[in-house]
C-alpha cells in the first residue's frame, strides 16, 4: 500500500489501480474488495456477512459506502463488501460521508430490532462483532418500540452446535462456510423474510411438523465448529462451552494442535487453570482461520478425572500404586540399567510426541540404554516404509511440498490418503485448490469417499493392498493422470496407510522418478513426523543420517559429548520386531511412551509381549492397555501443559509455549532426563529449549538423502487371489472414534460418523447379504458385525472402519487388504 | 398511422379459440418466425435496437440492447446460451402476462424462437408463477403443439436452429421475479436474488450467457418483425415506443386489460375503462403496481410512458393500474401493501427483511388508531434507511407506497394519531397498575 504525498504523481504498477479512499490517494491490488483497501488505511468500516475466505455475499449492508466512478456519484450506497476498487474511483466512508454514515446507523438499528437483549448471558457478550460494532457505529436508542420476533431457543443442530435463531442477524457466514469451505451442505436458510432463519433438515421438520415424514439429517460435518467462531453474534454456540466463561475473563494462548498432521495454530483460552475452550489461530500458510472439530473440542482428555498425576509402582501384591519420584525413577533406573546389561531394552515413544520430547528418547535409547531399538511407530509399519521416509522424508522442509503448493498444483494425487479423515485441514486445501483454482485431485483407493466428492476428485479404485499396482498402472491406464503429474507443480500425497501395502513406497517412487512429481508424506498423528526427524526410528540418528554411518555417528559422538565408538552401530529392530523380541525374552525391557495397542499390526500379539516382558516402564497420562501391564509409570504432562514442538507434515516447524502453568506436570524430555540421570547418563533435555537447541546443534544430515536404491528394485506386490467365501478388507481410522484423546467429548463423539460396513451391492449378492440387515465380517480370530450400506465398492471388497469402536485388529487381527469372510443375516 | 386503439397485442384474445395453434396461424401466426429465420442473428438484434423495444417488466431496459450483451460466439467450445422468459408475474396490481398467455400462447412461443434465434439460444426456460396452474396447463399445450408443428425442436422449419422450450412452474415467490432469484430458483436453489456482477448475460442459469426478458417484451417481438421498428416506433412516444397492455383493477367501471400506445394518460384508460366507479371521485392510483409511488387525481394527465412517470415522480412500472376512490383509507391501503411486502421479503439482506417487518407494524398500530405522529418520521426515517441500501429492488418498491402516501397524504396519517394523542398524555408508567 502506498500513500502518495500530496502533489506528486504516484506511479501505479502493473496489476494496480489508483482510487482515493476518504480523501487519501491508494494504489490497491485489481480485484481487491474496497473494505480491504479502507482497511489497509486503518478505516474499520462495520461489517457481519464480509469474511476474507468466504466469497462475497452483500447480504447484510451493514459496510455501505458512497462511491463516485468517474467522476459521477452512483446513486446508492454501495456494499463495500462486494465491490471492487477501479482506477479513478472515489470512496467515501463513514470518515467522510454523511449518507454512509447514516446508512450504516440505519442498518445497525435494523438488526438490532429483533435481537434479543441477551448479552448479560450471551457466550458471545464481551467478543461479539455486533456488540462492538453496536456501540461504534449504531444510534443509542432504538426507536422500535414494537413487537420482536420470537423463535423458541436454543435448538441444537447436532451435538455439538446449539442454534439461537433470535440472536442471528443471518448473514450466512455458517452456511457460505458449510457450502464453499467444508463441502457440508448440511445447514441452510429456511423459511422467508423476517422469518427466514438458519436451520437443518432435522430443524425444518420441526418447523413443519404438520407435514413432517421424514427424519432429517442433522448438520454433519467434522469441521461445523468453524461455523460457531465465525459467527458474528451469539447464535451459534458450542454445546461443550455454553455458559462455561465470559470472554473477558479467559487467557488466551496461542497453540499448536496436537491431533493430527496437518499442525493448526488454535488460540487455547483458559480461566483459573482450567482450559475453557479451544479456536482455530488464524496462520495463512497452515490452517488459514480454520480448524476441524476434533483440533477444537478434543482437549479434555488432560483434565479427565482418571489423569496420572504422579509416578506409580507395581507393588508386591501386583497393583499400582503411587509412589514418589525418587523411588519410581530408582525402579525404572534399576531396571533398565539391568536390561541393557543383560539383553537390553527397547523404546516405542508412540506418535504423539513433540520434537524435543522424540528426542529425548531417541538419547535415551542411544546413550542411556545404547541400543538403536527405538520406533516411534506405533501403528502398521514396514521396513519398506522406513527406507522410503529415509529417502525421501526426512530432512524435507515446506519449500519441498506446502499447503501453499497444493494450492497451486495442476494435479495432486492422494494415495492410501484419506485426507477428510486423516488429515483434515489438508482435505480443506484441496477443496479450495480443487473449488478455486482449478487443481485436479486424483484419489487411489477404493470407493467415493466424501473427500473424493468434495475434492471434486477423481477415484481410481482398485483393491485394498492393489495400491501399488495401481501407481504402477497409470502410465498405462491412466494417461490423462500421467500428464498431469508430469506438470512441474504436481504433487502426490502419501499417508502411512501405504505401509500396510507392499511393495507401495516402491511403486510411489518410481512414479516420482518417472514423472518427475514431488511425493510428500501425511501421517495421521501429530508426533510422528517431528520423531522421525528427531531419530526415534532404529535406523536413523537425528537429523536423518543413517545409524551405520561411521562418520555420522563419529560426529554425533561428538556433539553428544561421548566417547568414540560407544553409540550402537547396528540398526535396531522395529516395533514389531521389539514386541517380538519382548514376547519371546530377547528383550528384557521396554520403555513405552503414547501407545495403544490397539493400533499396532497386531494388538494380541503387543499385549502379549507388554506381559511377558521383564519390565515396562510407561510415561502416561492416563490409565491404558500399556500402564496395565507397567511396573513403573511416570506422569507426563499433556500439550497444555508443556512447551514443545511439533513438524507438521510439510516439516514446518510448529513452536508452542506453555499455557497452564504450575500444574507440577513434566514434559516427556525432562522426566527420561532426570531418569537418565539416574542412570548415570546426561541427556541435556531438562527444558524442551535446552531439547531443541541440543538437537539443532546434534543433528547429522544424511548424505545419501534422495536416492535409495533398494527402493526401486522392490516389485509391486501383486495382490494374492482371495480365498473362496472370503472378501478384501479396507480400513482407516476416520476422523472422530474412540481414540484416547477424545475421551470426555460426549458433544464431538456424537457427530462421529456411523460404523457401517460398506460394500457393493454385488458382493452384497453374492455373500448373501441384504440391504437394511447388518452383516459379519470374520476372521479365525474374532467376528466383527455393523450396519450394511452399499457404495461404490469394487466387487469381493469391504470397508469398515478402523474402530467401530472396537480395533478390528483387535478383534479380527486384519487389517487393510486382508482376507476376511463375509456373511450376511445378521439382525 | 395507426388508430391509437388498433390493437396488437391483444387483437387475437376476442377470437374464438384464441389460444389454438390453428386461430393463431390464421391470423398471421408465425408468419414473424420465418422471415426471422431466414435472416442472420444480429440483424434480429439490430431491429429490436432501432425499434427500441424497452422491457415490459418493470425497469424499461432497452431489449435489444439487452440481447446485444450476450456473447456473439455459439460455435466450439462456447458455453450454451439460454432465454429465460420471466412469467412469474407477481407484481401487485399486475394482470397482463398471465391473460396473454392464457389467450395467445403462441405469441410468445414465436417471440421465444425469435429472440433465442437473435441471442443463439437453443434452450428457453418460461418460468410461471406456480398458482396459475390453468396457465401453465394452456402454456404446455401450446409448447406441445409447436412442437408438433415443426415450430420447436429440431431444424426449426428447415432453417437449421433448433430451440427446446420447457415451461417451469414457480413456487409462489414474489422475490422470484427479480431476475437472478429467479435463475436460482429455476436451477433448483432457494429463491434469493444474486450478487451482481457477474450479469446474466456473463454468468446466468448454470453460470452460462443468459437473457431474461418478461412475457410481454417477447410477445411483441414478432409484431416487430413483421410490421418493422418504423412501424412499430409510430406508436408510443419517442422513447418510450409501442403499445402496451394496461392492466387497470380497482374502483372503475370495467376493470381489465386496455392495450393502448405507451404515453396514454389515465383519463384517457379511464375512459377505454367505463370511467370510476359509481361516478365515486378519484382518490389515488399507482402507474405500474404497488411498488411504484402513488399518484393522485392531480396526475390524470400525466403520459404514462417511462420518461412521463418518472418525471412526475414515480415509475411506470408494470403498468399495472390500481385505482381507489374516495372511499378507501390511504394509511390502511398502505398498511395492506406493506403487510405484503413483509410477507415477500425473501430475508437475504438487513434493511428488507427487519424494515418492512417493523414498517408493517407501525402501520397496524397506525391504523387501529394506536400511532404517534412521531411513528410518521420514524417511517419515513426508516424508508430512507431502506431506499436504496437493500440487495435489490424489492426493498425500494416496498417504500414507494409509505414515502408517496405520507407525501400526498400526511393529513390521513395525522388524523389516525390524532385519538392518541390525548390517551399519550396520560402515560402511564409500566407495570404500575399491580
Amino acid at each position: 500500500m502506498t500513500i502518495a504525498p500530496e502533489n506528486t504523481e504516484t506511479e501505479v504498477p502493473e496489476g494496480h489501480v489508483k482510487l482515493v479512499v476518504d480523501g487519501e490517494e491508494v494504489i490497491a491490488p485489481e480485484g481487491e474488495l474496497l473494505i480491504r483497501t479502507a482497511e489497509r488505511l486503518g478505516t474499520v468500516i462495520p461489517r457481519f456477512c464480509d469474511h476474507p475466505l468466504l466469497d462475497p455475499a452483500g447480504a447484510c449492508r451493514q459496510c455501505l459506502v458512497e462511491v463516485e466512478m468517474n467522476g459521477r456519484p452512483m446513486p446508492k450506497p454501495q456494499a463495500s463488501c462486494t465491490m471492487t476498487v477501479a482506477d479513478g474511483m472515489v470512496v467515501k466512508t463513514q470518515k467522510s460521508s454523511r449518507v454512509a454514515e447514516k446508512a450504516q446507523e440505519g442498518v445497525m438499528e435494523l438488526l438490532l430490532i429483533n435481537h434479543p437483549l441477551d448479552c448479560p448471558i450471551c457466550d458471545k457478550g464481551g467478543e461479539c462483532p455486533l456488540q462492538n460494532q453496536a456501540m461504534a457505529h449504531g444510534r443509542s436508542t432504538s426507536r422500535f418500540v414494537d413487537t420482536k420476533r420470537t423463535f423458541p431457543k436454543p435448538i441444537s443442530i447436532s451435538t455439538q452446535v446449539l442454534l439461537d435463531r433470535e440472536r442471528c442477524v443471518l448473514c450466512q457466514r455458517c452456511t457460505r462456510f458449510s457450502d464453499q469451505i467444508a463441502g457440508d451442505p448440511f445447514i441452510d436458510l429456511l423459511e422467508r423474510g423476517v422469518h427466514q432463519q438458519i436451520g437443518t433438515a432435522e430443524t425444518a421438520d420441526i418447523h413443519n411438523s404438520a407435514s413432517h415424514t421424514s427424519s432429517g439429517t442433522p448438520f454433519q460435518s467434522y469441521f461445523s465448529g468453524n461455523t460457531i467462531q465465525i459467527c458474528p453474534v451469539g447464535a451459534l454456540t458450542s454445546a461443550a462451552y455454553r455458559f462455561r466463561s465470559r470472554p473477558f475473563d479467559l487467557v488466551s494462548s496461542p497453540s499448536v494442535c496436537e491431533h493430527c498432521s496437518s499442525g493448526c495454530a488454535l488460540r487455547t483460552d483458559f480461566r483459573r487453570g482450567k482450559v475453557m475452550r479451544r479456536l482455530a489461530g488464524d496462520d495463512p500458510d497452515v490452517n488459514e482461520e480454520w480448524s476441524c472439530d476434533k483440533g477444537r473440542f478434543a482437549f479434555r482428555y488432560a483434565a479427565a478425572k482418571d489423569r496420572i498425576r504422579k509416578p506409580m509402582v507395581r507393588d508386591e501384591s501386583g497393583e499400582l500404586v503411587e509412589a514418589s519420584w525418587t523411588e519410581a525413577l530408582r525402579r525404572a533406573a534399576d531396571a533398565l540399567v539391568a536390561a541393557r546389561e543383560s539383553n537390553g531394552a527397547g523404546v516405542l515413544t508412540g506418535g504423539r510426541l513433540t520434537v524435543e520430547d522424540a528426542y529425548a528418547y531417541t538419547k535415551f535409547a542411544r546413550i542411556t540404554l545404547r541400543s538403536n531399538d527405538i520406533d516411534f511407530r506405533a501403528r502398521p509399519h514396514s521396513a519398506e516404509e522406513l527406507d522410503f521416509l529415509a529417502s525421501s522424508v526426512v530432512g524435507t522442509t515446506p519449500e519441498h511440498v506446502s499447503y501453499a503448493s497444493l494450492e497451486k498444483a495442476s494435479a495432486v494425487l492422494c494415495v492410501a490418503f484419506e485426507p477428510e479423515d486423516e488429515s483434515p485441514i489438508v482435505f480443506l486445501r484441496l477443496r479450495k485448490a480443487a473449488r478455486d483454482k482449478g487443481t485436479k485431485v486424483f484419489h487411489i483407493g477404493q470407493w467415493t469417499t466424501s473427500s473424493v466428492r468434495k475434492t471434486f476428485g477423481e477415484l481410481l479404485a482398485c483393491e485394498p493392498g492393489g495400491e501399488a499396482a495401481a501407481v504402477d498402472g497409470i502410465a498405462e491406464h491412466a494417461k490423462d493422470l500421467d500428464a498431469a503429474l508430469s506438470s512441474d507443480d504436481a504433487v502426490v500425497l502419501v499417508g502411512d496407510r501405504a505401509a500396510e501395502v507392499p511393495g507401495l513406497f516402491g511403486a510411489v517412487t518410481r512414479l516420482a522418478e518417472r514423472t518427475g512429481t514431488r511425493v510428500a508424506w501425511v501421517p495421521r498423528r501429530a508426533g510422528e513426523r517431528g520423531a522421525l526427524e528427531a531419530g526415534a526410528v532404529p535406523t536413523l540418528l537425528p537429523g536423518g543420517a543413517p545409524v551405520s554411518d561411521a562418520s555420522a555417528r563419529a560426529t554425533l559422538e561428538t556433539s553428544w559429548g561421548l566417547d568414540s565408538g560407544t553409540m550402537p552401530a547396528e540398526p535396531g529392530r522395529d516395533t514389531a520386531a521389539m514386541l517380538a523380541a519382548a514376547a519371546s525374552g530377547e528383550l528384557d525391557a521396554l520403555v513405552v511412551g503414547g501407545v495403544d495397542p490397539d493400533d499396532l499390526p497386531d494388538p494380541a500379539a503387543a499385549r502379549e509381549a507388554l506381559a511377558n516382558v521383564g519390565f515396562v516402564l510407561s510415561l502416561e497420562m492416563r490409565p491404558s492397555a500399556v500402564t496395565e501391564h507397567a511396573d513403573v509409570v511416570l506422569p507426563i504432562a499433556p500439550v497444555d501443559e508443556k512447551t514443545g514442538t511439533f513438524l507438521d507434515w510439510e516439516g514446518r516447524v510448529r513452536p508452542f509455549s506453555i499455557t497452564l502453568e504450575g500444574t507440577g506436570a513434566l514434559p516427556d524430555c525432562r522426566v527420561l532426563d532426570t531418569l537418565a540421570v539416574e542412570m548415570d547418563a546426561d541427556l541435556f533435555t531438562q527444558t524442551a529449549q535446552a531439547a531443541w537447541s541440543d538437537f539443532s546443534r546434534s543433528r547429522v544430515v544424511s548424505a545419501h538423502q534422495g536416492s535409495n536404491p533398494d527402493q526401486h528394485s522392490r516389485p509391486a506386490a501383486s495382490t494374492p487371489d482371495t480365498p473362496d467365501g472370503t472378501v478384501r478388507l479396507a480400513t482407516w481410522r476416520q476422523l472422530i472414534d474412540n481414540g484416547s484423546l477424545q475421551v470426555e467429548e460426549p458433544h464431538l463423539a456424537g457427530t462421529a460418523r456411523d460404523a457401517v460396513l460398506r460394500m457393493s451391492a454385488a458382493t452384497a449378492e453374492r455373500h448373501g447379504v441384504t440391504r437394511g440387515e447388518r452383516a459379519t465380517i470374520s476372521t479365525e480370530r474374532g467376528a466383527l458385525t455393523l450396519p450394511v450400506e452399499f457404495t461404490d465398492l469394487p466387487d469381493d471388497v469391504v470397508w469398515a472402519p478402523a474402530r467401530s469402536p472396537e480395533s478390528i485388529r483387535s478383534v479380527l487381527g486384519a487389517g487393510h487388504g486382508a482376507s476376511v469372510a463375509l456373511s450376511g443375516g445378521a439382525r | 398511422m395507426a388508430d391509437p386503439i388498433t390493437p396488437v397485442l391483444t387483437k387475437r384474445w376476442l377470437s374464438p379459440n384464441s389460444w389454438r395453434l390453428s386461430t393463431y396461424e390464421q391470423l398471421e401466426g408465425y408468419t414473424a418466425v420465418k422471415k426471422a429465420l431466414r435472416k442472420p442473428p444480429e440483424q434480429m438484434v439490430a431491429l429490436i435496437k432501432d425499434a427500441g423495444l424497452r422491457g415490459r417488466g418493470g425497469a424499461g431496459f432497452p431489449a435489444g440492447v439487452k440481447w446485444s450483451f450476450m456473447p456473439q460466439a455459439d460455435k466450439g467450445a462456447a458455453k450454451p446460451h439460454y432465454l429465460v422468459i420471466n412469467a412469474d408475474e407477481g407484481e401487485p396490481g399486475t394482470c397482463k402476462d398471465i391473460p396473454l398467455m392464457m389467450a395467445d400462447p403462441h405469441s410468445l412461443i414465436e417471440g421465444c424462437i425469435i429472440a433465442s434465434y437473435a441471442m443463439r439460444a437453443h434452450h428457453c426456460f418460461i418460468y410461471v408463477r406456480g398458482e396459475v396452474l390453468h396457465c401453465i396447463r394452456r402454456l404446455n399445450a401450446a409448447v406441445r403443439e409447436a412442437y408438433d408443428a415443426g415450430y420447436l425442436g429440431k431444424d426449426i422449419l428447415g432453417s437449421g436452429f433448433d430451440l427446446d422450450i420447457v415451461v417451469h412452474a414457480g413456487a409462489g415467490a414474489y422475490i422470484c421475479g427479480e431476475e437472478t432469484a429467479l435463475l436460482d430458483s429455476l436451477e433448483g436453489r432457494r429463491g434469493q436474488p444474486r450478487l451482481k456482477p457477474p450479469f446474466p448475460a456473463a454468468a446466468g442459469l448454470y453460470a452460462k450467457p443468459t437473457t431474461v426478458n418478461n412475457v410481454e417484451t417477447i410477445a411483441t417481438v414478432p409484431y416487430i418483425v413483421n410490421g418493422g421498428s418504423d412501424w412499430f416506433r409510430e406508436m408510443g412516444t419517442e422513447k418510450s415506443p409501442g403499445p402496451k397492455i394496461f392492466s387497470i383493477s380497482g374502483h372503475v367501471e370495467q376493470p381489465g386489460q386496455y392495450e393502448a400506445p405507451l404515453g396514454t394518460t389515465l383519463r384517457e384508460l379511464l375512459e377505454l375503462a367505463g370511467g370510476m366507479k359509481d361516478g365515486i371521485p378519484l382518490k389515488f392510483w399507482t402507474p405500474g403496481g404497488s411498488s411504484t409511488p402513488m399518484f393522485t387525481a392531480d396526475h390524470l394527465d400525466v403520459p404514462l410512458d417511462f420518461e412521463g412517470a418518472a418525471e412526475a415522480g414515480s415509475m411506470l412500472g408494470t403498468t399495472a393500474i390500481m385505482v381507489f376512490n374516495e372511499t378507501v383509507s390511504v394509511p390502511w391501503a398502505v398498511m395492506k401493501w406493506t403487510q405484503f411486502y413483509e410477507h415477500e421479503s425473501c430475508g437475504k439482506c438487513t434493511p428488507c427483511r427487519e424494515g418492512t417487518f417493523w414498517l408493517a407494524q407501525v402501520l397496524e398500530r397506525m391504523v387501529a388508531g394506536k400511532g404517534t405522529e412521531e411513528d410518521i418520521d420514524t417511517m419515513l426515517d426508516v424508508c430512507d434507511n431502506i431506499l436504496g441500501r437493500s440487495f435489490c429492488a424489492l426493498g425500494d418498491g416496498a417504500v414507494s407506497p409509505i414515502e408517496s402516501g405520507i407525501k400526498y397524504f400526511r393529513d390521513e396519517f395525522l388524523a389516525l394519531c390524532e385519538d392518541n394523542k390525548s390517551k399519550q398524555s396520560e402515560a402511564e408508567l409500566v407495570g404500575a397498575k399491580a
